[in-house]
């Protein structure tokens, strides 16, 4: 990495910006680029890195602090265009156009050049100061690209920073032009297209008197020709003549091509694109060792039958490694713990007793219920994330995920889905269409999350048998294909195919899997240990103030006679709505003993476990759920599913009650 | 022989040879249920015409021309089982029958007007891929909008889906059917007209097609790849 030592003329000595309270830095490009990756390195926050394109579903922030500045970097989700208008690419472009953030870092995948200055081109029409980063730098050299950094920079009249974002190569070089940019304002150049459509732009921004809706002339000029239409709304009230121009305009072009404006706008821009390519770029060997080994694991990894088997052992292996890895730790914490103080969560004695009471049960639970599942879950997923074993999951998932009229990228929130419903339901954004999007978060509510893992394993596989457990695991399975199928055939809208990148694989880098692992799980700590803490104490409390009796005397039609459970369950079920594995908590807090079997029958705890895996997601899913579609569509969820538990819970009753 | 005769010979010898690789006589016999001798007889007729490359006791294999006849009988074949199916909502077992009889008196302009009525479709109900019209046009927008396309020429190289060619193959795009939103949608991810693409894999059960684009490689749903077609030897980008 030679960095920006060999071209000294472009930006040292770097002039310093005059000390304001904030400068604004936001980073765009591609998907699966590397910002998360930069971003990371500039600020030192722990942005979620994958090897997947649409992981940053929401834009992050974090303080870039360098040579005694103090800059708020945006990361800005990962998009390929900013022509149709994705809610990721309205984002993007609102943010750009309307906050005006200092520079514009645009992050490019130097081994894919010509896809990622397609974007280039769209974001320099934005006409915000620019900084490029030319990002996996090596995986180009590995492919035997070789790219004349200093020629694309005087091309596009804009600093030009090759970078190696996950091993921190070029991160200084970056600050360093980001700090001059903020100074000197480098506004790329004008790359003008082919002549029939930049002669239309020159004369409908001739038409504009400015630029529309705090977009510069030349992208109105752009996306009045491309017919964009919130562009087109907003012309028509400030200039009638530019819009009518640009429609005659756009009817002209499309007779010529015979095809609509906004495809002959991407192919020009493509053509740009191209030439640039072609003058900067150049491929020395015929790269093929590292190729050949993404080639060679997709020859096993996609392969018609083998794909399968090694798809099958890797989700089963990531199942089967939580629990046995996670019953071990969980196995030492309590023995640990218990040598501390002796876990009773007997409800006796004075308030200070039973506020200290409640409060051990709640961290003792929190620690050797929670964590010791949630890590080595999230370990072996940012393994397969890292790695890029993912987006293989969705080739090969996507012809079973059309039955549910979802697509292979949706295979990635259900995955995701088993650790935690909330950011498995943010994640449901990388699929395009809204009934795919819902009807995705929909069925990952339904996915088993740790927290319902841990309730069907501390309940059911303990105190009945591992069987029973199983089958309620494979029943939950079964329901979500059932429900999928239904849901898809009575929700409006339409269903699209997938599109989507397979990035190369690489090894995963052990900093980033561990980071990963513990940005996840700190993340949960932080809202687990509080809520279980304080959760543990207002049941402990509540029950010793004789609270609780009215709750359960009114749920007990639901949970005595349809469920058959016994009436102090009714409020265990309330305590779970705030998170599923406090039933566990409240039941043992409750009926004063955690040795569950002493207390209900095998049906009742089989019940108990079904009822507890299908009511309702927690309250942190339902405000997930809100704000990403809507109260109505969130509440609407869990009243589906809450009906759905109490009559499935009432059959299992009956059923199991007639042989068990 | 009638033309009605000639089409349906063309028809089944396609049929035989994607399968087969070369189309042998009884083969013919058995699809076409007629004699043995009769086939040889037609296709020394339809070798002399130029449709077939004929070698006795082995079989026949079908002309550039006699490609082009077939795979335009085929189109018209499986537009019409989508219009028997969908439109006037005929028994999905019959429409193969009554298709067979229709194509043979389709004019150019009726092709047209069908495959605009039912939005271009990429499928016919059984499933079979429908070829793209051989006007020389990059898209269908200019037909769906209820235009007259910009040319009405037609192609002087076959056009064959992305998902028809084998792993390892390149090509370069010559046309994309559906409306805007696909096209646009394939066109951001540098699926332009005239790109070169190579197809590294296909799923099994018709899934995905994985397509090398630009130094990148997509998974793209069968679907979608359905509405991409190529020449196998097209010119160079502009």
């Amino acid at each position: 990495m030679s960095g920006c030592r060999d071209c000294k003329g472009c930006m040292s000595p770097v002039p310093l910006p005059e000390p304001k309270d904030e400068y604004v830095v936001a980073l765009a490009g591609n998907a699966n680029v590397g910002k998360s990756a930069t971003f990371n390195q500039l600020t030192g926050v722990d942005q979620d890195i994958g090897n997947w394109p649409g992981k940053t579903v929401e834009r992050a922030e974090g303080i870039l602090q360098y040579r005694g500045q103090r800059i708020r970097v945006i990361d800005l989700p990962g998009i390929y265009s900013i022509t149709a208008l994705s809610t990721e690419e309205q984002i993007s472009r609102e943010f750009i156009a309307h906050d005006h953030p200092d520079v514009v870092v645009n992050v490019l995948d130097a081994s894919a050049l010509e896809r990622n200055l397609f974007f280039t081109l769209q974001l320099s029409e934005l006409e915000s100061p620019m900084v490029l980063a030319l990002n996996q730098m090596d995986l180009a050299a590995k492919k035997g690209i070789v790219i004349d950094i200093r020629k694309l920079s005087d091309l596009l009249g804009i600093p030009v920073i090759p970078t190696v974002a996950i091993q921190g190569k070029g991160i200084t070089d970056l600050s360093d032009a980001i700090l001059s940019a903020i100074v000197t304002r480098p506004r790329p150049h004008t790359l003008p297209y082919g002549k029939e459509v930049e002669d239309r732009i020159r004369k409908i921004m001739g038409l504009l008197p400015g630029g529309v809706a705090g977009y510069p002339p030349r992208w109105t000029a752009i996306k009045l020709l491309e017919a964009d239409s919130d562009t087109v709304w907003e012309a028509k009230k400030l200039a009638p003549d530019a819009a009518s121009a640009a429609e005659t305009f756009r009817q002209e072009l499309e007779r010529m091509h015979g095809e609509p404006a906004a495809t002959i706008l991407s192919g020009e821009r493509y053509h740009v694109a191209e030439q640039l390519v072609s003058e900067v770029m150049e491929i020395r060997t015929p790269g093929d060792h590292e190729i050949s080994l993404t080639e060679r694991i997709d020859r096993l990894a996609l392969h018609p039958v083998i794909g399968y088997i090694l798809l099958i052992l890797t989700i089963g292996g990531l199942l089967v490694w939580t629990f046995i890895v996670g019953a071990w730790i969980s196995e030492v914490l309590t023995a640990f713990l218990s040598g501390i103080a002796p876990l009773q969560p007997l409800v006796k004695g004075s308030v200070t007793d039973v506020i200290f009471n409640g409060a051990w049960t709640g961290f003792v639970a929190a620690l050797t219920l929670i964590l010791p599942y949630v890590i080595p879950f999230y370990l072996f997923l940012a393994l397969i994330e890292d790695s890029g074993f993912l987006t293989r999951f969705s080739l090969m998932l996507d012809r079973g995920m059309h039955k549910m009229g979802l697509h292979g990228k949706a295979i990635i929130p259900l995955v995701l889905g088993f650790g935690c419903t909330v950011p498995a339901c943010l994640s449901c954004r990388i699929i395009e269409s809204p009934k795919q999007k819902f009807l995705a978060a929909f069925l990952v509510t339904l996915v088993p999350c740790s927290a319902r893992t841990i309730v069907i394993l501390g309940v059911v596989a303990l105190f009945v048998n591992i069987w029973w457990a199983m089958a309620l695991y494979l029943f939950d399975f079964l329901l979500i294909v059932i429900l999928g199928r239904l849901a898809f055939r009575l929700l409006p809208g339409e269903s699209v195919g997938m599109i989507m990148e397979m990035p190369e694989y690489h090894v995963p880098s052990a900093p980033i899997v561990l980071g990963q692992t513990w940005q996840r799980t700190k993340s949960l700590i932080w809202i687990v240990l509080p809520a279980y803490i304080i959760g543990s104490i207002a049941i402990t409390a509540a029950y010793a103030a004789g609270f609780l009796e009215p709750i359960n005397t009114v749920l007990s039609p639901i949970t005595v006679i349809l469920l058959g459970l016994p009436a102090l369950t009714g409020v265990v079920f309330v305590f779970g709505f705030i998170r599923k594995e406090m039933t566990i908590l409240a039941l043992a807090a409750l009926f004063g003993t955690t040795i569950f079997s002493t207390v209900l029958t095998p049906v009742q705890l089989i019940v108990f476990g079904l009822v507890a895996m299908l009511y309702a997601p927690c309250i942190s899913t339902l405000l997930a759920l809100a704000k990403e579609f809507s109260w109505k569509q969130a509440l609407a969820i869990a009243a589906l599913e809450t009906g759905l538990a109490i009559a499935l819970g009432a059959i299992a009753f009956r059923l199991l009650g007639l042989f068990m | 022989m009638t033309s009605e005769q000639l089409e349906e010979y063309l028809e089944s010898i396609l049929d035989i040879e994607t399968m087969d690789g070369i189309a042998k006589t009884s083969a013919i016999a058995k699809c076409l249920k007629v004699a043995p001798a009769s086939v040889t007889e037609a296709l020394q007729v339809l070798s002399e015409k130029g449709f077939v490359h004929y070698e006795p006791y082995k079989g026949a294999t079908l002309t550039d021309l006699g490609r082009e006849m077939a795979q335009k009988v085929k189109r018209r074949h499986r537009l019409l089982e989508v219009f028997l199916t969908d439109v006037l909502h005929i028994n999905r077992e019959n429409v193969h029958d009554e298709a067979c009889k229709m194509e043979h008196t389709l004019s150019d302009e009726t092709e047209c007007a069908l495959c605009k009525l039912l939005k271009a479709p990429a499928r016919c109900p059984h499933g079979s891929l429908i070829e793209a019209c051989n006007r020389q046009v990059e898209s269908c927008s200019a037909c769906l909008a209820g235009k007259e396309p910009s040319s009405s020429c037609s192609r002087d190289e076959p056009l064959i889906p992305v998902t028809s060619l084998a792993p390892g193959q390149k090509a370069t795009i010559a046309f994309i059917r559906g409306d805007n939103s696909v096209v646009q949608r394939l066109t951001d991810l540098g699926l332009t007209i005239r790109t070169e693409i190579q197809l590294i894999r296909k799923a099994p059960m018709l899934g995905p097609v994985e397509i090398g684009v630009r130094k990148t490689k997509l998974a793209i749903d069968h679907t979608i790849a359905d509405h991409i077609f190529v020449t196998s030897c097209g010119e160079k980008a502009r």
